[in-house]
């Protein structure tokens, strides 16, 4: 029979095994990244061309260490594993094993093989075997795994065409499974058997073992008369997990050798380093340093030519369009709209290439190692580290990444705190604020001020952070067993490829994502802004002439008088007057009240609403929004608007602020509850303001 | 005294014996704590805590409560 439908095909593998960068070998950037339906698991699946025609769909599936499930991102593998109906179901899986960490990878391998899927072998990193001092006899350990093998280095693109081969052929490979599960416990297993005849025995002992949901039996049916106490079980998990190492070690005892004496270790010394009391913070710190310099110096030649770029495209666009409301809105609502979203790409960019080149290194366990103690003084795990740098980046992915914390109050409490440090959304604002307030000079000739104070507020992100997990560890009374355990990855040298693509999915979906809410409150802010009740929108023209009989305004002074009265007294002038109240002892006028108010759902729209805002009724679209800023003056007390105090009040009150609905949501999600996002929004807004209020007071 | 991996002292390797499967995660079972297998401490952290080791192969650290759980039985054969 001749079937047109895709190859399914599921990659599965440890962390650090290159999963991901077999993945982009075999897709390249024909990728689509979603989410599991209902929670917020990272789905990435690609499409490849096979030999002969074939398309396969390729699943990438969240690394894990065994079946024996521990987070939510490890469930979904067992889930979809254990469920022939879902779509998605592979036709074949392929195990991604790190030729460095055969035997440990293998257990996975055995725990796949059991559930009678057919299984190719993927072992990777191939070119270090030399250099390790490695053989393997592959004819053997494919005779004993009854399997298929290829070896290859994702790497440096070896074997990945003879993958694609197995791939096509997986007809051929054998689900003979690996360890037979009645040896684990036979009276127990035989009684399994004889009472679920046509079920998988494997498969069987998984459902009664975890959390999952398994759509063709009734778990409450098996666990009603094979249930064990959680101590037996996990007796019974430790007699398996021995078995199958009985196993392994056989296998790779006939079919690996490894010559230490040709082994070269580079690891010990780059860790001693690394991990050393002293110098391991001081390196830390360092690439900390340059990470946040080098976001604000590197990303002003590209961010400063594509906020002149949107100026003059703007200008364009009202000259060649034909005169009207529609072209206002183009001219003045949209691209402006979008063009304070795009300023932001480099340094977006920049910052998800550290974060990957940190994590892809390796350097990133040495962190946690490193940070451990003293995190846990503040309630917080080692583990805690990655939420928070990741974090610089979104607040999203980080609080997704606290999952693998295995105790629940540190977990909860990194959760809690991690919006306080500084994402890229914030970035904009704190961009466009520093630029207006802060000179662009050097101090000591290298640092640049501008950077500097970007670094403080990063520094202030993670104090908060800090601060407020010490607190919430004095207030929860959450007791529970503290696991930690934590792989120690080989270091590895970046790879670009997996690197760019990381950046090129990453910024394109922050774009994307924030592009689509800016676009739609630009639009809606141009019209709140170009429309208005009453005589004083209206009649603006006529009242200002008439105002000014006696001594004639000339056409430029009576446009620039005309438009401004239009916007005081539009639909969002008259919003931003009644909450001025309450914004002005921070130090803002009614301008900055609406920008703050409408990135009350996401702070990065605070930039595109001041460029909408300012561009309406400015005849003089040439001009960059940066200086329509510096030029607003404050008709009441003659300074500008953006002056010192008034600017270092809204980059605080930005620093501690929660405002990111998506955040909110992500937090009830994990932590299955409204009461702590609750509690994150009602702290840090009071926070905020009552931060923001005492700075402007001292410094005004 | 037991001997356990917490007392373990930098560059010492020692064989497994014993622990209560209650106190470990299964992770680190399945990442090679077994009895019978080998451990090396490669690292300590700064502070004193947590622990850099080498079991079977498998790089990981845990933290000092864990490996007061777990008995060991010093090897000392320095060819």
């Amino acid at each position: 029979m001749k079937s047109k439908k895709n190859i399914n095909v599921a990659l599965i593998g440890n962390p650090n095994t290159g999963k991901t960068s077999v993945f982009n070998q075999l897709t390249g950037l024909n990728q689509q990244v979603g989410n599991y339906p209902g929670i917020t698991v990272e789905k990435k699946i690609g499409f490849c061309k096979l030999p002969n025609n074939i398309k396969a769909n390729i699943l990438d599936l969240p690394g894990t260490y065994s079946l024996n499930a521990s987070s939510i991102d490890e469930n979904v593998v067992i889930e979809l594993l254990l469920n022939k109906n879902d779509k998605l179901f592979p036709d074949v899986a392929l195990v991604i094993t790190d030729v460095e960490n055969l035997k440990r990878n293998l257990l996975l391998f055995t725990q796949i093989k059991d559930l009678e899927i057919p299984t190719i072998l993927v072992i990777n990193m191939a070119d270090r075997m030399k250099y390790k001092g490695i053989t393997l006899n592959i004819p053997l350990l494919e005779d004993k795994l009854k399997t298929k093998i290829a070896l290859i280095s994702s790497r440096k693109g070896l074997g990945i065409e003879a993958l694609k081969d197995l791939i096509v052929n997986y007809k051929t490979v054998s689900t003979e499974p690996c360890l037979n599960s009645s040896s684990i416990d036979p009276v127990y297993f035989d009684n399994l058997r004889k009472t679920f005849p046509n079920q998988l025995l494997y498969k069987l002992w998984l459902v009664i073992t975890q959390d999952v949901n398994f759509l063709n039996l009734d778990r409450k049916e098996i666990h009603g008369s094979f249930t064990k106490s959680h101590s037996d079980l996990k007796r019974l998990q430790q007699k398996e997990t021995i078995k199958r190492y009985q196993f392994i070690n056989d296998v790779l005892k006939e079919g690996q050798q490894i010559d230490t004496a040709n082994a070269k270790d580079f690891r010990s010394k780059l860790d001693r380093v690394l991990t050393h009391k002293f110098w391991g913070y001081v390196i830390f710190f360092l690439i900390l340093s340059v990470i946040f310099q080098s976001i604000f110096d590197w990303s002003k030649i590209p961010m400063d030519a594509i906020d002149q770029g949107f100026a003059n495209f703007s200008a364009l666009a009202n000259e060649k369009l034909p005169p009207g409301v529609l072209t206002n809105l183009i001219a003045q609502g949209i691209i402006p709209g979008i063009g304070g979203i795009l300023i932001f790409i480099p340094q977006i960019a920049f910052l998800f290439m550290f974060i990957s080149i940190l994590e892809e290194s390796g350097y990133m366990s040495r962190v946690v190692f490193l940070m451990d103690k003293i995190m846990r003084r503040f309630g917080l795990s080692g583990k805690s580290v990655v939420p928070l740098i990741s974090g610089t980046a979104c607040a999203i992915p980080a609080i997704m990444a606290t999952r693998n914390i295995e105790n629940w109050k540190e977990r909860l409490i990194t959760i809690l705190v991690t919006p306080f440090t500084t994402c890229s959304a914030r970035l904009p604002v704190y961009a466009i604020i520093i630029a207006l307030v802060i000179p662009d000079e050097y101090v000591l000739g290298i640092i640049n001020l501008q950077g500097l104070t970007l670094m403080l507020l990063y520094l202030i992100g993670f104090g908060s952070a800090i601060f407020s997990a010490y607190l919430l560890n004095k207030v929860l009374k959450i007791k529970g067993k503290t696991y930690f355990v934590i792989e120690m990855p080989n270091y590895k040298l970046p790879l670009f490829k997996n690197v760019f693509i990381n950046v090129i999915e990453k910024t394109k979906s922050f774009v994307f994502g924030a592009g689509k809410i800016i676009l739609a409150i630009s639009i809606i802010l141009w019209f709140l802004a170009s429309n208005g009740p009453g005589t004083n929108f209206n009649n603006a023209e006529s009242q200002i002439i008439a105002r000014n009989q006696l001594k004639p305004l000339s056409s430029v002074a009576l446009e620039t008088a005309v438009a401004s009265q239009k916007l005081e007294n539009s639909y969002i002038g008259l919003m931003g007057k009644s909450i001025e109240p309450v914004i002005s002892p921070l130090g803002y006028d009614w301008k900055i009240g609406i920008a703050v108010i409408s990135s009350f759902a996401a702070r990065e729209v605070f930039v595109g609403t001041l460029a909408t805002i300012y561009s309406v009724g400015d005849s003089d679209n040439e001009n960059t929004i940066k200086n329509k800023m510096q030029a607003e003056i404050n008709p009441i007390t003659g300074d500008k608007v953006f002056n010192f105090a008034s600017g270092v009040s809204l980059l605080l009150f930005y620093a501690f602020a929660m405002q990111c609905a998506s955040t909110l949501a992500i937090t009830k999600k994990e932590t299955n509850s409204w009461k702590w996002p609750l509690a994150q929004l009602i702290f840090m807004s009071s926070l905020a303001y009552v931060v923001a209020l005492v700075t402007y007071q001292v410094l005004k | 005294m037991k001997t356990t991996i917490s007392s373990l002292k930098k560059g010492e390797k020692a064989r497994i014996e014993a622990f209560d499967v209650e106190s470990i995660p299964l992770k680190l079972l399945e990442m090679g704590c077994l009895p019978g297998n080998v451990v090396e401490l490669l690292q300590i952290a700064p502070f004193g805590d947590p622990l850099y080791l080498n079991i079977n192969g498998c790089h990981l650290a845990i933290r000092l409560e864990t490996a007061r759980e777990i008995e060991v039985t010093l090897i000392n054969n320095e060819a």
